[in-house]
Parts: structure tokens; C-alpha cells; sequence
């Protein structure tokens, strides 16, 4: 027996106890929860420990994650869908195992998940394969003023593609609310899709979608929620959400690059024509036509992002082992701490709700351009995001020159919260 | 000294509180030209006047920014003036290699320019850095296209 797999044998017991030991208690344990995540260990080469506050823009992925992508590549590893071979065959049930396991994470039917590359692929999949089938000249999208880049441009590029426009729920003010009680009169005839974030990845607004999505269906308007910043951070049920469409990536939620998601509804997936032609999303093939699998195979053309998949289906495992509703308390606790310990200092401003919020915080320090706070901060070890955040439209309308940004997921610690602090005050000294 | 205090050097602080020729200019005579850091969203104008006899009379610019962009194009303003354009285009080349390069920078030669050297170890920067100085290259462009 070669090394490797002895170490192997013997060290995954281990890693399982450990699991047990951290997951099984109704409040995990979070120090050893932090302690299954390698990157968090990591040591700057000025000796500085990485202070990981960007967890909006991707996640930190715990040591089961990795060990799943070691495990397909170094045993598991073939294309799906075509072998008749056993390898084959075992890569296309772990494939299909994993897309089982999403479904289930989000409370949707297995045939409903598709997986894409990732939540701006989801969105365009949409925009693309439902706009050509529903959108005609003077039909209109309703967006929010909140959106995403990702959520945004791919609407721009269809209303072009079909001559139909966009409108927009406004934002309030640096509070980032919404005008909530506009919605029922925007939700006109014209519409036909409403698109909007479950949570604001610039500002943290939490949105309310099951009212939303309800009002929509109602008139017969489809909706799509960009889930990027909730899935992983609050329980999400898409049918408790009662959405058409629901897009989010693996990455933001433990799991690798390269794989995301689009959940549809399957009545409305039946309907919709392909994206993405290409192999495994066809029935039978002619010189001069094809025909076309079911959902979701319809929409995977290509060889899938097999391993990505195989990632987040541990991802989900992880989560779920911790609890949604545990992990949504704890985001909760650490970012009222943030919220606070950024309107204590001098000079900062926390931009945002003032109540429940996502697990984030967008802020702005007077006299001191984000660019160069955030640059002076990395000299410290801490990752913050700083500039318009995909929300360009958004900034400008806030009439802010981008802002700092602070995020952070159940694997930060209180301490870090205070050294986030610490060196905001330092920054503040340093420039004004 | 470390590179965050090379980066933002005494030089690039001062200019960045109480930048140099800073405002627009009426166009014509100047001639305007814009740039955009589509990272963060940060925009600048340039404006450029020329004398009678081509060769450039004021550099001023406008807009909202981070220290380095703010800085880097307030220098600029106060080293353009008085060149000829070909002169000033060495000078966009000259700056782009202290804030790029890995040869040594001629802190004599330079002057303030040299300040800049400190954005090498942060090639994210570079785009700011650079923000005013293309910006003043398009308004040289626009004066004479064929340059």
C-alpha cells in the first residue's frame, strides 16, 4: 500500500471525529470550527496574521471542502454522462449525488438545480433562454437600485436584444431601504420579470422577497432572486420564497470557484429553450437540427464543472452539519460588533441598515479615499474590499466616491473585530 | 522604510491635501480630456492650454480620487507646463517607468516624480498613479492627432 493512501486511511477517521466533536452541540463550537479552515492560518510574510474581512466577495474554504476535490481528482476523477465505464459511471453518481445534495440545501427539486459557473452565469442563462422566450418590444424588467453588476448588465443587453426597458425600485437613502411601498404600483402590466438581491452586497438591505416573489406571482410577473450574499449566510427555501429563479455561487459559500447555481421552478424550466448548445444537452442530432434533453440537462452543455460540483455538495454537507439557523446567529452577533466597533471610531461612518442587515458592512472615513485605506490596512494583514463593489449606479446615486467594505462569515472571531478597529484608527491618524 | 510608508511618502501626502492647479479651465482655449479607473470608479478631467508656440502653457485637473491618483496628477501639472508636447510625452513615458520599472529612478532628474518610485511594489496602484497622466496624453492626442 503506497504512502499517501495509508496517511489517508488513517487520517480521515480523524478529520470525522473532529467534525462530530465541533458539529453535534446545538451551538458549534466555533474556535474549532475556525480551526478546519488552512487559509485562516496564514501568516503574513511582515508577520502579520491575515485578517480575513471579504468574505462577501469569496469565502474561506474549510479542510473537508478540500479534502473532496483531492478525493474526485485522485480516485474519482472522468467525464460524466458518456463512459460506460465503472470510473465513468462513479463520477457521473458522485456528479448527480452532488446536485441531489444542492437541491436539498435549498429545499428545490433535483431537476430544478442547474449548475453554472457561477451566479452572474445563472443570471445570464435567464436572460438569456427566458427573455427570448417571454420578452417583446415594450415589455419592461423591474430591477432595484441596489443591483449588482451582475444583475444588471444582463438585463441591459436583453431589453436591448428585445426592446423592452428597465425600470427600478429606488433606494431610500445611505440606509440602503428601499422604497417598499412603491412596488405594488411598479409592478405593472408591463412587467414581465422582477429581479432584485435577497441581501445587497454593497450596503447589506435584506430585501423582502417572500412578499415580492408572492405579489409578482399574483400578476403573472416572474421573478428571479440573486441570492449570492444569502445562501449560505440565512436558511433559504425556495419554496417558502415562492421565487421563479434563484442564482448563487459555490465560492461565497465555502465551496470552490467555478461552480454556481440556477434554481428554477420546473414548470417554468419546461418551458424555457436552450442556452449553451453543445454536447449532453441533446436528445438526438442531425446535420440540420437537434432536439433537446429535459431540464436540467438542457442547460448544461458541455462538460460540467464536475469537481466544482462534487465541492459544494461538501460545502452544503458542511453547512448543514454546523446548522443554517446557527450559522445565521452567529453572522448576526459578529456583525452588530462590526457595525458598532466602526461607528466608534472617529471619522467613520457605517453605511447600511440600522437594523438586521447581511453580514457585511460598507463604510466611508473622512478624508481618506477607500483605495488608500484599504491599502494601508493590508500592510496590517487585513483583507477589506474598497471601491464601488459592482454597484457603480448605486454610488453614484448615493453621490459616494465608492466606499470601504468589511464582510465577514461565521469563521471570524470577535477578537478580529477589535483589531479591525485598532487599525481603522491607525489609518485615520496616518492620513488626516 | 517599509513600502507602505514608501508608498505614500511625505510628497504624495502633502500634494494629496493641497494638490496644485487644481480646477478647470476654460474650453477652448484648454483642451479637455478625461480618465476613468474603472476599478473603483474614479474619474479625473485635465485640461491643457497651450502658448503660441505649441508648447504648453498650464496643466490643470479636476475630480475625485485616492491619494495617489490625487497626487501623482498634481505633480504632473506643475512638471508639464512649459514643455513641448513631444517633450511631454517623454515625461508620461518617464513616469510610467518610476511607478513600473525595475531600473533604479534618478532622484535628481525627477525630483518629485522619484516620490513615486513606491508604487512598484503595489501594481494595483498603478492604474491610479497613472489616472492624470493619460488623461494628459489624450488631451495632447486631441491637439494634434497625428502625433
Amino acid at each position: 500500500m503506497d504512502a499517501g493512501i495509508l496517511i489517508y486511511r488513517i487520517a480521515k477517521p480523524r478529520l470525522r471525529s473532529l467534525a462530530c466533536r465541533v458539529m453535534n452541540s446545538s451551538s458549534p463550537d466555533w474556535t474549532a470550527v475556525r480551526a478546519q479552515f488552512p487559509m485562516l492560518r496564514q501568516v503574513q510574510e511582515d508577520g502579520h496574521p491575515l485578517l480575513y474581512f471579504d468574505s462577501a466577495a469569496s469565502s474561506q474554504k474549510p479542510q473537508a471542502v478540500i479534502d473532496a476535490l483531492t478525493r474526485y481528482y485522485e480516485h474519482d476523477n472522468a467525464n460524466v454522462h458518456r463512459g460506460l465505464y465503472e470510473l465513468s459511471a462513479r463520477a457521473t453518481m458522485q456528479y448527480e449525488d452532488s446536485r441531489r445534495r444542492v437541491a436539498h440545501f435549498i429545499a428545490a427539486g433535483e431537476s430544478e438545480v442547474i449548475f453554472t459557473r457561477g451566479t452572474t452565469e445563472s443570471i445570464n442563462l435567464v436572460a438569456h433562454a427566458w427573455s427570448g422566450k417571454n420578452l417583446r418590444p415594450g415589455d419592461v424588467i423591474l430591477l432595484t437600485e441596489l443591483e449588482h453588476h451582475s444583475n444588471l448588465v444582463p438585463w441591459q443587453l436583453a431589453a436591448e436584444r428585445h426592446g423592452a426597458t428597465l425600470r427600478f425600485v429606488p433606494v431610500l437613502g445611505e440606509d440602503g431601504s428601499l422604497d417598499e411601498a412603491a412596488v405594488p404600483e411598479l409592478l405593472s402590466d408591463e412587467v414581465k420579470l422582477f429581479a432584485f438581491p435577497h441581501i445587497s452586497n454593497s450596503l447589506g438591505t435584506i430585501t423582502p422577497a417572500p412578499e415580492w416573489c408572492a405579489l409578482a406571482r399574483q400578476r403573472g410577473i416572474a421573478t428571479l432572486v440573486d441570492a449570492a450574499q444569502s445562501v449560505g449566510h440565512i436558511p433559504v427555501d425556495v419554496k417558502s420564497l415562492g421565487c421563479d429563479f434563484l442564482a448563487f455561487s459555490g465560492h461565497k459559500i465555502c465551496g470552490p470557484t467555478g461552480i454556481g447555481v440556477l434554481y428554477g421552478r420546473a414548470e417554468i424550466l419546461a418551458s424555457l429553450p436552450p442556452w449553451h448548445g453543445g454536447g449532453e444537452m441533446i436528445e438526438s442530432v442531425h446535420y440540420g437540427h437537434s432536439t433537446y434533453r429535459e431540464a436540467p440537462a438542457r442547460f448544461e452543455a458541455g462538460t460540467p464543472p464536475i469537481a466544482g460540483a462534487i465541492g459544494l455538495a461538501a460545502a452544503c454537507n458542511y453547512l448543514s452539519a454546523l446548522g443554517m439557523e446557527a450559522i445565521a446567529t452567529r453572522d448576526d452577533i459578529l456583525t452588530t460588533r462590526l457595525v458598532d466597533t466602526l461607528n466608534r471610531i472617529d471619522g467613520v461612518r457605517a453605511i447600511g441598515p440600522s437594523g438586521k442587515r447581511g453580514a457585511l458592512s460598507s463604510f466611508v472615513m473622512d478624508g481618506v479615499h477607500p483605495h488608500d485605506l484599504v491599502t494601508f490596512a493590508s500592510g496590517r494583514g487585513l483583507a477589506l474590499r474598497g471601491g464601488h463593489h459592482c454597484t457603480q449606479p448605486l454610488m453614484r446615486k448615493l453621490k459616494l466616491p465608492g466606499t470601504a467594505r468589511a464582510s465577514l462569515y461565521f469563521y471570524n472571531t470577535e477578537e478580529e473585530i477589535d483589531r479591525l478597529g485598532e487599525i481603522l484608527t491607525d489609518t485615520r491618524r496616518y492620513f488626516a | 522604510m517599509n513600502p507602505l510608508d514608501e508608498l505614500y511618502q511625505q510628497v504624495i501626502l502633502e500634494h494629496a491635501r493641497r494638490p496644485q492647479n487644481h480646477g478647470p479651465q476654460p474650453v477652448p482655449p484648454a483642451y479637455r480630456a478625461e480618465g476613468v479607473n474603472p476599478s473603483c470608479g474614479d474619474e479625473i478631467a485635465v485640461w491643457v492650454t497651450f502658448a503660441p508656440d505649441g508648447t504648453i502653457q498650464k496643466v490643470s485637473f479636476d475630480g475625485q480620487g485616492c491619494a495617489i491618483s490625487q497626487s501623482a496628477a498634481s505633480v504632473m501639472t506643475l512638471k508639464a507646463a512649459g514643455l513641448n508636447p513631444d517633450a511631454a510625452r517623454g515625461l508620461i513615458t518617464d513616469f510610467h517607468d518610476i511607478v513600473t520599472g525595475s531600473t533604479e529612478v534618478d532622484f535628481d532628474h525627477f525630483g518629485e516624480m522619484a516620490a513615486f518610485s513606491g508604487v512598484r511594489q503595489f501594481p494595483q496602484r498603478v492604474k491610479c498613479a497613472m489616472l492624470g497622466w493619460r488623461a494628459l496624453e489624450q488631451a495632447l492626442l486631441q491637439r494634434n492627432p497625428a502625433a
